[in-house]
């Protein structure tokens, strides 16, 4: 729309105090800024405003109405009471309205005392019951492999869908039925398996309550901790590290690496490997592939395979697209794949007997594990995969403070990493890592700056080119499935300058994963990111290809990248799936 | 008809729109027009009133009957179908008109009555008590001790413009439309005016919304009117789903040009290319007739690009809804047009700004848009000088419920409630005192005895806690239990609630168990069960308050309006089936004890084994006796005794 708002000061009352606001703010902007807290549920920043809950109303005496802040632009003259009785008492029905419908059973929720509904009941005070009737009951959704839905506990604040929809551009879930029997659900109100979720997870990052929640592993793997005829190891994924603290309330991007090897260890996983360490095996087979692509004619841009949900988007809806996704497993499947062949015979151990688990930021990495061509003569690459969230429940359940141990490092021969290796945790870091790996194989040099600014940071979309020999590499990073749908309709209509492109479906990368700590702002997300970085600049290994551990498994057991054992082990392919509408 | 084929009609009609004015000195324009009219006609003509109310009542059979006796008689003569002129109570409805003759109508003329009344239409007598009146006419010969039809009480007292042609008219014939005046107004408006003009002359006649809100028409245009945009959007509202509306319909089943004229100014006032007709899929006789008619009007060049040379472009597509009450919220309606499932979004930024597709869009009513030719044509001065102050121009109502004469009037602004009630529709039947009059559907609220004289406008209406709404008028008789009343409209609200917001989607199902727990039997095994009662009676009125208040869209905002208003008017009833755990008029079926008189109990066992609960006991030839907790309040037992010795006690 060609409509032009000239940046226009205004003077606005709130609260009988004259505030400046800006025209196009909403109130709720304007109350923020001046600290004034109104409760909001649905509201979610920089999404067009829905409206649905109602709890951010605010008294316009111009008009005499109740309207939502959160959505209501500012207007030149209005005045709004934020606190008034007839204001409290509405937004505590609405909260008692609420309750009214659901299960009440906090102390049995896997959200209890991380819940804003909860936060809200006692913030407005709501102490008996003064509505009741019947409440809905619908059945749990325990189908998908990696979210489980419990539609009894929802509050249809909608926030699931509009991050499903805008910012993954999958739409498997929307609200269904009318009236008092709305609920969200997959079309048809199938099982979320059989739906086109991707398994992200940002669902339940936006959720306010314990509606969704991840498909928890821990009973098998405190099982197969408890079985002495077992050999239990644990691998965690970059961007755990700099993202376990906020469960345990320290810092944002406080690295405990250490402090989680030693929890590791506490808890009783007989060896800890860290998932950078196939990192940079991803890195060594797939800027090989890259090379190989490029040199070959091969299929062009490559794309990267190390998130599982992108991997399933483009099986759903990028089905051209899948001759460019990579071949290679993702670092998980690699590092299970390694230690249950490799590490096997050197610990003199049958891989029946390996329980392999993996701890992620993520969800659709439970999705990864239990795929079909995720298995090597008919045993799984990985056998349980946990989430942050539940890595801090275990260290909670097996009674370890974090705040009283020292420091271990990780086990080996698995155990060393690179910060290229590292950097897998956000956005860019693939490309990143690939880009230093690449360059050196295609030149036998190193790069002179490391650091490639253009694909850090939490944009989006990022692009850059680089000149390596005499070809200039188009390379795209993306974050957010809805961003990488642009970017490959922009390639579907004929662009052709770019060579690589990593998809990440998180907005963000792994840091801001569909696993991680629940309630992390925008700041946090920024801090574990740079967190990242940090460790990048500090470790002396910058590189995937120098990674010692990562040459000897070559030397000693795979051979090449791209050879005849990676190709068994290490790599894998995609197929069609069908999707219902 | 025979003198010219279609084609050459065609080109008659659209030269003599391309002229403006038709020339009526020219003896051969005024006669064709005079055809086309029905002013003069060459053969005899029956109209069948076959709107969906006609065919509910058997037009069908009607017709056909009709066709069987022409081919009988071998008589040449032509068979119409024609909307309904608004007197459902009457229908079907049969027209006849005899070359030379006024047009006379009958009532009530099922399939089996159709020999007697063509028998005696066509040997003109006018003695069969089926007939309904004449239609006045300048020239043609009066039927001698026929009743005129505009002297009909039900009649006389209406303004028609909205309905002008309903009933009357082939609705899917352009040519009768165009020789009745029809689209000359739209071709003048776009020679003449400028698309600001056109905004400021509609919100000069003072026409406001029909559709419920009643927001100056005008001052909504000149939104769009202001918004630059490169594509802007016309809909039309017709997704009817009030219950006991049907103006909508009837309007689009009896005169759809008038509609697409109608649509076609509006469309040039605010600047929109395209337009969408929003309507109920239930009512696929209007679609089938407004398709005909879209085509028809594409054919005359009255639609498309560049109309009739004037550089301006515009064209119909007709959305089907699938039958949410919610989309008839104009927000929920455009996602439903997108695709999208109907649901409201916050407003500001409001359609006229940013409505379909992004887009500047305005939404009017079917009965809105159909004022606008006339309003046009006639000036709007003419239109601001009917009505009252505030409410200019016509209103269409729906009559039904405890009411005489059911059906669709159309009555000036500023007519009191008790003339349309018992005046225009005849009170009330059976000898029953009247009790309430819901106006404006489940959003509006009830008008009582003590507030029957007031004028029908927005405001006065508003100020006595009802609402024009799309102008459904349910009377209600004695025999009404309010609380039933309003537990039926918040069930159809709760029912109907799109879920979106938290107040109207759990609110609204708090009130009708509310509601429930007041008109359903006293469980007398829960002791807590009289406390949470009385609980709920608390929680009904600050309910209805919160979710007035604070719901997203005007269904949620208006949803509380029944049971307040009831609770307004009607508090003692609520408090006799709280306290007293007693409905007056016998309503609710568990609150209603019988019992059986044992002097006129024979012992037959036939209530015994009707009775679903097996709540009465006794035993063959003595008396039988009613167990008070385990019956239900159905009433088969009275039903079942043929001694009437079962009553409520």
């Amino acid at each position: 729309m060609s409509l032009k708002f000239e940046v226009m000061e205004m003077n606005i009352e709130i609260n009988n105090r004259q505030l400046k606001a800006t025209r196009g703010e909403t109130i709720l902007d304007v109350l923020t800024r001046n600290g004034i807290k109104v409760p909001t549920l649905c509201h979610m920043k920089d999404y067009f405003p829905s409206g649905a809950c109602r709890m951010c109303v605010v008294e316009h005496e111009n008009s005499g109405k109740l309207v939502t802040s959160c959505s209501y632009p500012v207007e030149e003259g209005m005045r709004i009471k934020t606190h008034t009785s007839r204001v409290v008492e509405a937004r505590k029905m609405i909260v008692e309205l609420l309750l009214s419908n659901h299960p009440d059973d906090c102390l049995y929720c896997v959200r209890n005392g991380n819940c804003q509904l909860q936060d809200l009941s006692v913030e407005h005070h709501v102490t008996e019951r003064r509505i009741s009737g019947l409440k809905n009951n619908f059945s749990k959704d325990l189908s998908s492999p990696s979210i489980t839905r419990d539609p009894d506990k929802c509050i249809l604040c909608g926030r699931c869908v509009r991050v499903c929809e805008e910012v993954m551009g999958v739409s498997a879930i929307d609200y269904i039925n009318r009236g008092s029997k709305t609920l969200i659900g997959t079309s048809f109100n199938k099982g979320l398996n059989t739906s086109s979720c991707v398994n992200c997870g940002q669902c339940i990052m936006v959720c306010p309550t314990g509606a969704l929640s991840e498909k928890g592993h821990l009973n098998e793997i405190q099982m197969a901790l408890t079985d002495p005829s077992k050999k239990v190891v644990v691998q965690y994924a970059p961007a755990i590290s700099v993202s376990l603290a906020e469960e345990f309330g320290m810092q944002p991007g406080t690295d405990v690496n250490g402090l989680m090897n030693a929890a590791l260890h506490k808890i009783g996983f007989d060896f800890v490997f860290d998932t950078s360490f196939s990192a940079d095996l991803t890195i060594m087979e797939e800027s090989a592939e890259l090379i190989d692509r490029v040199a070959n004619g091969g299929t062009l841009p490559l794309i990267t395979s190390c998130c599982p949900a992108w991997v399933k988007y483009a099986e759903e809806f990028a089905v051209d697209f899948l001759p460019n996704v990579s071949s290679c497993k993702s670092p998980q499947q690699m590092l299970g794949a390694v230690i249950k062949t490799y590490f096997a015979e050197k610990i003199e151990t049958k891989p029946e007997d390996i329980y392999s688990v993996s701890v992620m930021p993520c969800t659709a990495k439970k999705f990864e594990a239990q795929r079909e061509d995720m298995t090597h003569h008919g045993i799984t690459d990985v056998d349980a995969v946990m989430t942050t969230r539940e890595l801090a429940q275990l260290i909670r359940l097996y009674g370890v403070d974090m705040y009283n141990i020292n420091p271990e490092l990780t086990d080996s021969p698995l155990g060393i990493r690179s910060s290229a290796g590292k950097l897998f945790g956000g956005s860019g870091g693939v490309m990143e890592a690939a880009l230093r790996t690449a360059y050196f194989k295609l030149t036998g040099e190193e790069l002179k700056e490391f650091k490639i600014n253009a694909v850090r940071g939490l944009n989006g979309r990022k692009e850059t080119k680089l000149q390596i020999g005499n070809l200039e590499v188009g390379v795209a990073v993306v974050s957010g499935l809805q961003n990488a749908k642009v970017l490959l309709d922009e390639i579907r209509n004929g662009r052709n300058n770019i060579h690589f492109i990593e998809i990440m479906a998180c907005p963000g990368g792994c840091i801001a994963g569909g696993g991680q700590h629940i309630g992390a702002d925008q700041k946090a997300i920024l801090s574990r990111l740079s967190s990242l970085y940090d460790i990048d600049d500090r470790d002396s290994i910058k590189v995937s290809h120098k990674n010692p551990e990562v040459i000897e498994l070559y030397d000693k057991f795979l051979g090449e990248p791209l050879g005849h054992k990676s190709h068994a082990l290490l790599h894998t392919e995609y197929e069609k799936r069908e999707v219902p509408l | 008809m025979e003198t010219a084929n279609k084609t050459e009609m065609k080109e008659f009609l659209i030269d003599q729109l391309l002229t403006g004015t038709p020339d009526m000195a020219d003896p051969f324009v005024s006669s064709k027009f005079a055809e086309l009219r029905r002013d003069d006609i060459a053969k005899p003509v029956i109209y069948i009133g076959t709107g969906t109310c006609g065919l509910g009542a058997g037009a069908e059979a009607t017709y056909l009957k009709t066709q069987r006796y022409i081919e009988d008689h071998q008589l040449d003569v032509d068979v119409i179908k024609v909307g309904c002129i608004g007197f459902c109570a009457a229908e079907p409805l049969v027209d006849v008109q005899l070359p030379g003759k006024n047009r006379i109508s009958f009532k009530n003329v099922t399939g089996d009555k159709v020999n007697d009344v063509l028998e005696s239409a066509f040997t003109l007598d006018s003695n069969n008590e089926h007939i309904l009146g004449q239609f006045r006419s300048e020239k043609l010969d009066v039927w001698e001790n026929v009743p005129f039809i505009d002297e009909h009480p039900f009649f006389a007292p209406q303004k028609r413009i909205v309905l002008k042609n309903c009933g009357l008219v082939n609705p899917i014939n352009i040519e009768e439309y165009v020789a009745r005046g029809g689209y000359n107004s739209f071709l003048e408006t776009i020679k003449k005016y400028s698309s600001f003009e056109v905004c400021d002359m509609i919100e000069k006649s003072g026409l406001r919304g029909r559709g419920g809100g009643g927001f100056p028409t005008g001052k909504k245009w000149k939104f769009a009117n202001g918004t630059e945009a490169d594509q802007k959007y016309l809909i039309c509202n017709a997704d009817e789903g009030d219950p006991g509306a049907f103006m909508d319909r009837a309007v689009i089943e009896g005169d759809p040009h008038r509609l697409i004229e109608g649509m076609a100014i509006a469309a040039f006032g605010i600047g929109a290319t395209k337009g969408y007709v929003y309507i109920r899929a239930e009512y696929p006789l209007a679609i089938e007739r407004l398709k005909i008619a879209l085509t028809q009007a594409r054919e005359y060049g009255l639609l498309g690009k560049n109309i009739f040379d004037s550089g301006f472009d515009f064209d119909i597509i007709i959305k089907m809804g699938a039958g949410a009450f919610v989309c008839g919220e104009e927000t929920a309606l455009i996602h439903s047009i997108e695709g999208k499932r109907g649901m409201p979004r916050p407003r500001p930024p409001f359609p006229a700004v940013n409505g379909l597709f992004g887009k500047p869009t305005i939404i009017n009513n079917v009965e809105t848009l159909s004022n606008l030719p006339e309003i046009m044509a006639r000036g709007e001065a003419w239109f601001a000088s009917i009505g009252t102050e505030k409410s200019k121009g016509t209103k269409v109502f729906a009559l039904s419920g405890n009411i005489t004469l059911t059906g669709l009037v159309e009555i000036p602004m500023g007519t009191t409630v008790r003339e349309i009630i018992f005046d225009i529709a005849g009170g009330i039947p059976n000898n029953k005192k009247f009790k309430s009059v819901q106006i404006g559907g489940p959003s509006g609220g009830c008008i009582t005895e003590e507030n029957l004289d007031i004028q029908v406008d927005y405001e006065s209406l508003i100020s006595v806690g009802a609402m024009m709404g799309s102008g459904g008028l349910v009377v209600m008789d004695e025999n009404t239990c309010m609380v039933d009343v309003a537990k039926f409209f918040m069930d159809f609200i709760q029912r109907e609630s799109c879920g979106k917001c938290i107040p109207c989607r759990e609110g609204t199902r708090r009130m009708l168990e509310i509601l429930e727990s007041i008109t359903s039997k006293p469980n007398k095994n829960n002791e807590k069960e009289a406390l949470q009662r009385f609980k709920g009676i608390v929680q009904l009125e600050k309910l209805g308050k919160v979710i007035k208040e604070t719901s997203l869209c005007g269904l949620g905002q208006t949803a509380p309006n029944p049971v307040l208003s009831t609770l307004k008017w009607f508090r003692d009833e609520y408090e006799s089936h709280i306290y007293e755990r007693k409905c007056d008029p016998n309503v609710c079926t568990e609150l209603r004890t019988y019992k059986i008189d044992i002097d006129l109990c024979t012992g037959c066992m036939a209530c015994v084994r009707k009775c679903p609960v097996n709540a009465i006991v006794g035993a063959r030839k003595t008396h039988h006796f009613i167990v008070e907790d385990l019956c239900i309040g159905c009433g088969s037992c009275v039903d079942a005794c043929k001694f009437d010795a079962i009553s409520i006690s």
